[in-house]
Order: C-alpha cells, then structure tokens, then sequence
C-alpha cells in the first residue's frame, strides 16, 4: 500500500477560503493558492478544496481556482462543491486538479458516478458520503438521503468510485477523534481508498484513523495554518506513522 | 529545450506543461504529428481509460508520429497512461492495442485498494512518487518498482513512468529535469 496521506481541507466560497461553524458566520482566512502552497511546503500530501457554497456560478469559480492552484502547487488535489456533471468535472481537471468530489449530486442521481468514471478515469472521482446517526445526508448533511450507509459505499464502488471521502458529521468539528468503528466497517466493505474526514483533535486520534483508512482529511485541527500541519508530521512520525519525506 | 506534450483528449496536460515549465523546458501543446515528430522531447500525459485515449492517439496522427519518434531513437516520456499505451496491449476496456512502442501489455492490478493512489518509493532509490492507477505494465523492460509494481520502464528511447512526476512536488521537479538534461 502507498503511504498513509495527510489532505488538508480548505473550505472555498467566491474563490476565497472561508472558515465557520456549520456554514454559518462565514470569515475570510486567506487566498486558496498561498493557502494552498504553503501547506504543500508544509509537507501535505495532497489537498482538498471544497467550495461550500456551491452557487449558481460553482463552475467559473472552481476552474478560476483549481487553475490558480495548478500554476503554485505540484502535488495533487481535488475539487468539491459545484461538480454536477462531465462538463463540470472536466473543465476543473483540465485546469489542473487531479480529482473532483461529488455529493449531493451522485445521490440525487448515482449514474453521474458512472459518466465520471468513464470520461476521467475511476482515479479522479471522490465520492464525498456525509453520514450522521448512521444515515447518509446529503445537502451539506441538511437532509436524509435515506440510503444505508454500506449499500451506498459498495454502489459508489459497483459504478466507479475511486475513492470515499467519509466524514462523520456527528465527530465534524467536535476533537474527539474520527469514528473509527465507520470507518472500518465502510473499508471492509469496499476494495476503494478510503479517506477518513471529521473529529480529529490531535496526532493520536489521526493515527487511529490511519490505521483503518488510508487517508485523512484535516481541517480544524489546522485552523489554516500550515506550520501546525509540520508538528503534527512530527508527532505522527514518533507514533510510528510512515510518512513520505516531502523534501 | 523544446518539449512536445501531446493533446489528445486524455490528458491532464496543464498539469504537465505547468511542470515541464518549472523545470525550465519550453513547451509546445502538440496536436499534430508535425509537433511531435520536431520536438527533442515528446511526452505522453495519460489519465482516464486506454480505449478513449488510443482513439484519441489514432484520430489526429499521433500514434504513428510517436512511434517515427521512437524508432529513430528520439527521447520520449509516457507517464502513467501514456506508459500504458506504449505497450503492445492492456486488457482495459475489453483489450485494447497500444502504441506497441514496448514489448509487454498492461494487466489490472490485482490485490491492495484499487485504484492504488498515494505516495509511494521507487526503487532503486529513496524518493516517493504520487501514483493514481488501476493498471500497470506486465514487460520485461522494468528498471524500477515501487511495492513490486513497475514504476519505470525503458526500451530504446523511450521511457515510461506509472507515477506522476508533474504532481510529485520536489521529487517529481528532480525527475523531470534529469529527463530534460537527458533528451
């Protein structure tokens, strides 16, 4: 297997990073492209951008993103948020992401899944699967999308998911570590990557979710800044965990 | 240094023209086999499936300006995909004919989570590599693995890599200006 990764989230709103409580009280932390390089100087393995808006003009703004990104940043990354169809997706990857993210939008018709997969490749489709008392929600987690949350990992993987970007919405945002038992039971059930999204606190519970998923996705923790993703490397390396050496 | 990045409609060609750029070449979109046959380098971006992205080869000439290329000995880099396609076959999609650049065919990865994305080391060596395949190359003409798996391949002019150099950070920026040096 590679080596676990380390994906620093930014949460993206007209081409800004923004940073609040559960979309609310919205605040301006920076510029996606230095954000963005500095946490690739700071050892990040891949990133995600996630446009938590995602309004009516979604597309121009990920590709106005994704594009500026590309110019700064030589390591991987995806783009949530907006991604409806091959179109969208396309354009976001021709400007240089990696990797688009889809929700909402594969829920509310799972053949997406399918038309993305065979026009960019399984490698470049995350489905993002937002789940909540052991329910999958979807619409940034405002409704049910009353589909179990296995059925719905294998589904992803049947129609040519790449990988699942699993976030636990009741450990979102609370440092009392990733729920670890989900994502076992999703990895168990699926041959995909599996990247491991909401309750980190500290270096132990990301090494915990190492241990069950092959990714994990950091956002409060970091709190935007860079220089805490470097001693949070440091302090996975002396729990053992195998990092590259970004150097 | 004039470097020849194919556009075929299977690419993440910015990404690699953005690489290529920071590793000092000068880099030219090629569309036709005119481009491809002039440059001192031709590189072969690659992501999504072998059966669209050979039509794609086949429809504006490429597939047979790469292989002028190779047969006159004239440096070329496949990456990923385009590694892939160098091959006689891949069994993706149903069977697919590649460029048969390079004697061997390219097989589904068996064991592990497919797709195998992530940071891996090459050896020999000690660098790591961003990987993102569901495929890789089954030929006699490895020099480097990476957990067993073929990372490099190389057999005449050409050189293939199953990594991705042009989203490989500061390992990838070193790859790819040994391969300009090199050309």
């Amino acid at each position: 297997m590679p080596l676990p990764r380390l994906i620093p989230c930014l949460d993206v709103a007209a081409g800004r990073v923004v940073k609040g409580v559960r979309f609310r009280g919205l605040r301006d932390v920076g510029d996606p492209v230095e954000l963005g390089a500095a946490y690739s100087e700071a050892g990040a393995d891949e990133l995600v951008f996630l446009d938590i808006t995602a309004s009516v003009d979604a597309r121009a703004a990920a590709v106005d993103v994704a594009a500026r990104v590309a110019e700064r940043v030589s390591i991987p990354f995806a783009y949530g948020g907006g991604v409806r169809s091959v179109d969208d997706a396309s354009a976001v990857l021709e400007a240089g992401a990696d990797k688009v993210s889809v929700n909402s939008a594969a829920l509310a018709r799972p053949q997406l899944i399918e038309e993305l997969a065979s026009a960019l490749g399984t490698q470049a489709v995350v489905v993002a699967i937002d789940t909540e008392n052991g329910r999958v929600r979807s619409h940034a987690a405002t409704r049910d999308a009353e589909r179990d949350i296995i059925a719905w990992a294998r589904e992803c993987e049947a129609r040519g998911a790449g990988e699942l970007l699993v976030t636990s919405i009741d450990r979102d945002g609370t440092r009392q570590g990733y729920d670890l038992e989900l994502l076992e039971r999703i990895g168990s059930s699926v041959s995909l990557p599996v990247i491991a999204s909401g309750g980190a606190g500290n270096a132990a519970h990301v090494a915990a979710a190492l241990d069950v998923a092959q990714a994990a996705l950091l956002a409060s923790i970091l709190h935007e800044r860079p220089a805490r993703l470097v001693s949070l490397r440091d302090e996975l390396r002396e729990l053992g965990v195998p990092l590259r050496d970004a150097a | 240094m004039k470097v020849a990045v194919c556009v075929y409609g299977a690419g993440n060609v910015r990404s690699v023209e953005l690489a290529l750029r920071r590793a000092g070449a000068e880099v030219v979109r090629a569309e036709t086999s005119e481009d491809v046959r002039d440059a001192d380098l031709a590189v072969l971006p690659g992501v999504g499936s072998a059966a669209a992205a050979m039509s794609g080869l086949r429809a504006r000439g490429l597939d047979t300006a790469l292989r002028d290329r190779v047969a006159v000995g004239r440096p070329t880099l496949g990456i990923c995909l385009g590694l892939q396609l160098a091959l006689h076959e891949s069994e993706e999609d149903g069977g697919v004919d590649g460029l048969g650049l390079v004697p061997g065919r390219a097989v589904r990865l068996r064991g592990g989570r497919v797709p195998r994305i992530g940071w891996a080391t090459v050896d020999p060596g000690s660098e790591a590599y961003w990987f993102a395949h569901s495929y890789a190359a089954e030929t006699d003409a490895v020099t480097a693995t990476s957990e067993g798996i073929p990372a490099v391949v190389e057999h005449g002019s050409f050189l293939g890599v199953q990594f991705h150099p042009e989203k490989s950070g500061a390992a990838g920026a070193r790859f790819l200006e040994r391969c300009l040096s090199r050309a």
